[in-house]
């Protein structure tokens, strides 16, 4: 695991209170300019991108729950499509299977059924560090994706179930065709939720809590004798990154009007690791900047050559080799180079 | 006086090889007791059983009155002990501040607090520099401590031990790898912060015989599993076949470095 700490920048290993304060302000308006530009967006680009950016906000909520496991608490999972899958077909059952149209609701109750699962998932897998954390996340994953396969009248099997048209706030819309929908109303809701989840996690990484978090990820045998309670403490983060990897998988469905299988598949538990190593999971806003570059990056190798997966692995692997720190980190080594140039 | 600490007959094995052997201590309040003895003489495992890491195969080990038989580290924690370990234990990519912090949020049950801002929280922002000044580490403290010198490395280690505001400090080889000018000055700090902190006993675990002469109230000589010998450091130095058993072998080495 790289060396990073909770309020450190890239060369920040000394700040002081007023530096701390500057720094604040400015990540505040780099926020602030950020959510503005996402806010104009559907109304300079093509519809084509605007629907681009919806997997990508789905995305960003996912992998803020996916890197407080593993950027802060220092596990890696190779299982969480699991739970993503389990918010895409959350949603297809309540509006297809239950008639329930309510958006908040759907969230709700996906997010808490992705808990659920989580609770007996997490307190096994969470004996277990590293590598075998990781197998053990991978084989729940997998027995999840054959459990849609098998259990046809229930899932769909290979074609899934359709997910219909959700109630934002009471009101479907019914006025607006699928892509206005989409790129309207739902594109600002998805916008809000990825604010709110964004904060909320922010508050989370940088609450006592946390902190016990990142003491675990740097050493537990030692965090232990402090007084954390290592095993509660991982399983706690493992059931938040479920959360809202469900809130992300509801996004998804609803994006795409159907739950699939290959949302559980193990790739896509792959995918969410490419995205935040893309990102850089040592910094908060990594794995944000990873889901927005990978679905970009994705969609313009998809349109240029069949081999666009051949391209994305050589990006990973040169990201890894001569970019460990992701995006992120390249962008705060310019930052801090132009900064000392002045 | 009840004792603080106390095994009674503890024993440890590990199949047929016997760690430790019908062990009987007792710490008052007050003591700084010294556990000494040539290595393979189960002084880590004696350790581990006292830290309720381990629990003995039999035996009671009790703190405060309490059985602690391999309650673990944490609830240990909570009930008033804390542990220093030979070989540093920092949190690499962490600042002091933040190590430091880590104990006081536990220590004041702040841990389940996901929403608040540790940055913030005044009290504990007091409590750590509090705690990093008794141990001179009050102008590092936004410092990464993997950027720190071995004995500063060495003494957050400690001072975060110490956040925990406990009743007893277990002290595994605080000096080792520390050279032999900065291994007083550190002991000289311990103490300090041992009487600043309201710390009641301490149990030290040491190879270096001067430190132990100078700073212990009792010696405890561990010799393959068993107590050798349970004596005032005067006492204990006066006895030359108690000396040659538990320190013979390190001074011989000691000679050898030397030549």
């Amino acid at each position: 695991m790289s060396a990073r700490g909770l309020n450190t920048g890239a060369a920040g290993t000394k700040e002081t209170g007023a530096n701390r304060l500057r720094r604040h302000t400015m990540l505040l308006v780099m926020v602030a300019i950020a959510v503005i530009v996402l806010a104009a967006f559907p109304h300079f680009a093509q519809p084509y991108y605007v629907t681009l950016v919806l997997p990508a906000f789905a995305y960003a909520i996912a992998l803020l729950g996916f890197n407080l496991l593993f950027g802060y608490t220092g596990l890696l999972s190779f299982g969480h499509a699991l739970f993503v899958a389990l918010g895409a077909y959350g949603a297809a059952v309540l509006t297809s299977k239950l008639g329930i149209k309510s958006f908040e609701v759907i969230l709700l109750v996906s997010g808490l059924v992705a808990v659920a699962v989580a609770i007996p998932v997490g307190m096994l897998a969470v004996r277990y560090v590293r590598i075998f954390f990781g197998i053990l996340t991978l084989a729940f994953g997998m027995l999840f994706h054959s459990f849609l396969f098998k259990f046809y009248n229930l899932t769909g099997g290979d074609t899934g179930i359709r997910v219909l048209r959700p109630a934002l706030f009471g009101n479907e819309f019914t006025e607006l065709d699928k892509t206005t929908f989409l790129i309207g109303p739902f594109y600002y809701y998805c916008l809000a939720l990825l604010v709110v989840l964004g904060f909320a996690m922010w508050r989370i990484v940088h609450s006592p809590f946390g902190l016990h978090l990142t003491a675990i990820r740097e050493n537990s045998r030692k965090a232990e004798y402090l007084g954390v309670r290592v095993r509660l403490f991982r399983l706690a983060a493992f059931l938040i990154s479920a959360f809202y990897c469900a809130v992300g998988g509801v996004i998804l469905a609803i994006n795409v009007g159907q739950a699939d299988p290959e949302t559980a598949y193990w790739t896509h538990s792959g995918e969410l690791v490419f995205m935040t190593v893309l990102g850089g999971f040592a910094n908060f806003f990594g794995p944000l900047v990873g889901a927005f570059v990978f679905i970009f990056l994705k969609s313009e190798l998809m349109s240029l050559t069949q081999y666009w997966r051949f391209f994305l692995g050589v990006t990973l692997a040169l990201i890894v080799i001569l970019f460990p720190r992701g995006v992120m980190g390249v962008a705060q080594d310019l930052w801090s180079k132009l900064k000392n140039m002045r | 006086m009840t004792a603080l600490i106390e095994t009674i007959g503890v024993s440890k094995a590990y199949g047929s090889f016997i760690a430790l052997d019908g062990v009987s201590l007792a710490v008052a309040r007050g003591e700084l007791l010294s556990i000494v003895g040539p290595n393979g003489a189960g002084k880590t495992t004696l350790v581990n059983v006292l830290t309720g890491l381990l629990k003995p195969t039999s035996g009671t080990v009790r703190f405060k009155g309490e059985d602690i038989a391999g309650i673990g580290p944490v609830a240990l924690a909570k009930r008033g002990m804390a542990r220093a370990f030979q070989l540093v234990h920092i949190f690499p990519a962490m600042t002091v501040a933040q190590t430091i912090g880590v104990a006081v949020v536990s220590h004041s049950s702040r841990s389940l607090r996901m929403f608040a801002s540790v940055a913030s929280d005044a009290s504990l922002r007091s409590r750590v520099r509090e705690v990093a000044a008794i141990f001179g580490l009050d102008t590092k403290l936004d410092t990464q401590s993997r950027l720190l010198s071995q004995g500063e490395k060495k003494l957050l280690d400690i001072a975060s031990a110490f956040a925990l505001t406990p009743e007893v400090i277990l002290l595994d080889e605080p000096t080792s790898g520390v050279s032999s000018g900065d291994k007083h000055s550190i002991m000289k700090t311990l103490m300090e912060a041992g009487k600043h902190a309201g710390v009641q006993a301490i149990i030290l675990v040491e190879h270096d015989m001067n430190l132990v002469a100078e700073y212990s109230t009792r010696i405890v000589a561990l010799k393959e599993g068993k107590v050798l010998a349970d004596l005032p450091p005067d006492q204990f130095f006066n006895n030359p076949e108690i000396v040659a058993a538990v320190v013979g072998k390190l001074v011989g080495k000691m000679s050898q470095r030397v030549a």
